[in-house]
């Protein structure tokens, strides 16, 4: 398989990104509206700049006219993406690839999700008509089934993980308390959510990513032509996309212990980038936390431990702000909530302003002269996934 | 050759979980009694609980003996227009050409299918089932159970029998003793000494007349199994036979109405010694007497899981509990949008998945796939497939998790996945488990259930069970 990657040949030059809410008062316009604004006026541009739109939204609307309407594109191309909870990093590829292929001088990626209308807890999925016989099991515990499996595959103690994966939430609550954009300003203590009910498994309501509205865009431009909008762009040195075969709810040498289709990206992703020693490399990484053990096996991965090892990294403060490779240092879905189309976007706005030193001081990471930042999203489930993974830098190689 | 008719292999399902009786005075104050009832699952219905009462007939029947008709009876049918016995029928996954019939509407139908088949020609499936409902505190809800019974009926021409049928017969009568309109869940009756005196005079007049055309006496008969849904009367007229009356099951199952005949022969079948002379009296609207005597193949032609057996391994239901199962107490769901109505065309092309629980297997790679799958996940051909039944195969608990956010019936889910001996993996829903007992490493087997019902149409699939005894 040939993946050749566009390494430096396109750049991020505005970002935008809407506090995540419960936005009672804001349809899902007014968040397009909103984040679309923000990012034009990052980027020192107006609408009928953008030569071309993608729109990430997994269940709140339909086509490119959802967005062509809102914002009044007239005579736009506008298409509307949608690939699970990677909906928001799926339409940055796409608009990366339109400007790298050079149909078009500059794109914006918008995602955005307007999930508190539905009047139940939690992401509800579009009723496609079936045979009946699909599993209807929520997404919590379909990700709860990595608890027992990895504590049995590494001979862990159920109940030592079960706190390993309390110290992530810790961790990505204390993130996101420090981030005026996050739904989940105060910080919990691992302990505390330990003593929670289980809901699934062994995990607790803070063991899940929040439900929340929000949104949140980019525009890209040919990488030759950043410097026109920017001092600052973050150039994207990777685009990785694997959706996986679902073998893993038909074989049974799957073990839940890795989310395979995770690593394919990154591995894709690496090779892309040019990247060889990504826990050394990385400044940050912004991951899938849609549920704690989800970032404790991402870990592993994404290279970032060895198999079997993150939960001791977890537990030693390496993924910590101050950490060796700080992971989710805007807070994560933990903080943030989880509007689908959003999210992916979201982690790219929080590298936007890391590389670029324009994060908050109290949260702010010390870089030690690295310029990249590991953004991975995920869909779907352990078993049957797809992961997308991406790098960014503020320097081309 | 003379060709007799009788029984060629039989089974029965009574649920695992059990209505303690004494349960229901406690909470309520009144009603309940003495020992337990049995009681269908949130996801049972007479036609699951006849599947499985069928699947234990046929499962040691050589296919040279697969029924070429199946009548399913009941007075709790899951649809009326549409009939149920296609269910069971796909569920078996017997051949189209094999006709699928209800007979139902009121408990008589039941007996009366099974002397239609005993009587009858070719091999003729009868799956009977009942689900007992009664308001709380009545006589009804506590002497009521729920199970199913299957008996495959043919001649010593298809096979050997396991009981043969000798003759019987019937007296008819109308009288209000019992009734339902359509539509009510549960029964009214008539003052019990008004039932009791008609049934007198029809129970001698069968009695005699089954004597007279089998030319047997009393002393002929080993045991007469006597049942019927007027209690009283049953208890007075059965031990005027002058012949030892087989236990009723009524401490441990009690009276599964329509089901309760065949479950009683059932159960008599699974320990009568060879030769032994049956009488199966049954009041309903009238008396039917069957009389049938077993065979030297009867030891080796018995279910797999025994009447007792499945009596004895239960688990134990709380009455508010049991009372949300039968839709006698509306508790609150999960705040969860409902699940949607399947798709009549989906399930139509996938009725061997869905009802018979039937996967692919690439015959390149030998990888199992559930549901069955065009393209295989070793690589290889699209469409080098061949069917892999597995419904009759046990497997083991890879992992599990319990769901507490997610819809049900009856929450909280109980979810594993299970790996199924000689390939194949499936993540499915476990029924029939309390949380606590589940483990890495535990066997389970498939079972046929009601996941839900949406817009009025029963969503039948698999779910996988402990396996037990």
């Amino acid at each position: 398989m040939a993946s050749h990657g566009i390494r430096d040949r396109v750049a991020i030059v505005g970002m935008g990104c809407t506090p995540f809410r419960e936005h009672w008062d804001k349809s899902l316009d007014d968040l397009l509206i909103d984040a679309a604004g923000l990012t034009y006026e990052s980027a020192g541009v107006t609408k009928d700049d953008v030569d071309a739109y993608w729109f990430g939204t997994s269940q709140s609307a339909a086509s490119g006219i959802a967005l062509a309407t809102p914002l009044r594109l007239s005579g736009k191309p506008v298409t509307r993406v949608e690939n699970y909870c990677a909906t928001g990093s799926e339409a940055l590829r796409q608009a990366c690839y339109a400007v790298a292929s050079g149909a078009y001088d500059s794109a914006m990626a918008i995602g955005a999700e307007k999930v508190k209308d539905g009047g139940y807890q939690g992401l509800n999925a579009f009723p496609i008509p079936t045979d009946g016989t699909g599993r209807t099991l929520t997404a919590a515990a379909m990700f709860s089934l990595i608890i027992p499996a990895y504590a049995e595959r590494y001979g862990v103690d159920e109940d030592e993980l079960r706190r390993v994966v309390a110290r992530i939430a810790e961790k990505n609550h204390y993130n996101g308390a420090r981030n005026p954009l996050a739904q989940f300003r105060r910080e919990t203590s691992a302990e505390a959510i330990c003593e929670m009910p289980a809901i699934a498994g062994r995990l607790s309501v803070f063991d899940c990513a929040g439900v929340a509205d929000g949104a949140a865009a980019a525009i890209v431009v040919r990488a030759e032509d950043a410097h026109r909008y920017t001092d600052r762009p973050l150039y994207v040195k990777a685009l990785a996309l694997v959706a996986g075969d679902g073998s893993g709810l038909v074989d049974p040498d799957y073990d839940f212990t890795t989310l395979p289709e995770c690593a394919a990206a990154a591995t894709d992703a690496y090779a892309q980038a040019g990247i060889t020693d990504p826990r050394a490399e990385l400044a940050l990484a912004e991951v899938h936390d849609c549920f704690t053990p989800t970032e404790l096996v991402l870990m592993e991965d994404l290279g970032f431990s060895e198999p079997g090892t993150a939960w001791r990294d977890v537990l030693d403060g390496t993924f910590d702000l101050d950490g060796d490779l700080p992971v989710n240092t805007d807070g994560g879905l933990k903080s943030f909530g989880h509007p689908v189309g959003a999210s992916g976007l979201r982690m790219h706005y929080e590298a936007w302003i890391q590389l670029r030193d324009q994060a908050p001081e109290e949260r702010r990471v010390n870089l030690r002269g690295r310029t990249k930042a590991l953004i991975h999203n995920l869909g779907g489930y352990p078993g049957e996934m797809l992961s997308f993974v991406g790098i960014v830098g503020t320097e081309l190689d | 050759m003379t060709e007799t008719r009788g029984i060629l292999a039989y089974g029965a399902h009574v649920p695992y979980r059990r209505l303690d009786r004494a349960a229901i005075s406690d909470v309520m104050g009144s009603g309940g009694g003495r020992g337990w009832r049995a009681v269908a699952s949130f996801d049972q219905d007479t036609t699951t609980m006849g599947v499985e009462a069928a699947r234990q007939a046929l499962a040691g029947v050589s296919s040279d003996l697969a029924p070429d008709a199946l009548w399913f009876s009941t007075v709790a049918p899951a649809y009326v227009d549409k009939t149920n016995a296609t269910t069971v029928h796909a569920a078996l996954r017997l051949d189209a050409a094999v006709p699928a019939l209800d007979l139902g509407g009121a408990v008589r139908s039941a007996v009366g299918a099974l002397r239609a088949a005993l009587t009858g020609s070719g091999r003729t499936l009868v799956v009977a089932a009942d689900l007992r409902v009664g308001l709380p505190t009545s006589a009804d809800e506590s002497a009521g159970g729920d199970a199913a019974a299957a008996i495959l009926t043919g001649s010593s021409a298809d096979g050997p029998l396991l009981a043969e049928y000798l003759g019987g017969a019937s007296a008819t009568a109308e009288f209000l003793d019992r009734w339902r309109t359509p539509g009510d869940a549960t029964s009214r009756t008539w003052e019990e000494r008004f039932g009791e005196q008609a049934y007198g005079p029809l129970v001698d007049q069968a009695w005699t007349a089954a004597l007279a055309d089998t030319g047997l006496t009393a002393d002929d008969i080993d045991s007469a199994i006597v049942t019927g849904l007027h209690g009283r009367a049953v208890k007075r007229l059965g031990g005027r036979l002058g012949v030892a009356v087989a236990d009723d099951l009524a401490g441990t199952v009690g009276n599964s109405g329509a089901a309760h005949p065949a479950l009683l022969l059932a159960d008599t079948l699974d320990t009568a010694d060879a030769g032994q002379v049956v009488a199966l009296v049954v009041l309903a609207d009238g008396v039917e007497v069957l009389i049938l005597r077993t065979t030297d193949a009867l030891a080796a032609g018995r279910p797999s899981r025994s009447v007792a057996a499945q009596v004895e391994h239960r688990a134990d239901v709380t009455y508010p509990t049991y009372l949300a199962w039968r839709g006698l107490l509306e508790v609150q769901p999960p705040n969860r949008p409902a699940p949607n109505r399947p798709s009549a065309s989906a399930s139509l092309r996938r009725s061997d998945w869905k009802h018979g629980f039937v996967g692919s297997r690439d015959t390149t790679t030998g990888i199992t796939h559930l549901p069955p799958s065009r393209v295989g996940i070793g690589g290889g051909a699209v469409d080098d497939m061949e069917p892999a039944p597995m419904a009759d195969t046990e497997g083991t608990i890879a992992t599990f998790t319990v769901d507490r956010l997610a819809y049900s019936p009856s929450p909280p889910i109980v979810f594993a996945v299970v790996d199924f001996d000689g390939g194949g993996r499936m993540p499915v829903e476990l029924t029939d488990v309390d949380p606590a007992e589940v483990a890495v490493g535990g066997r389970v087997a498939m079972t046929f259930r009601r996941l839900h019902t949406a817009d009025g149409i029963h969503n039948y699939f698999w779910k996988a069970r402990p396996v037990r005894g």
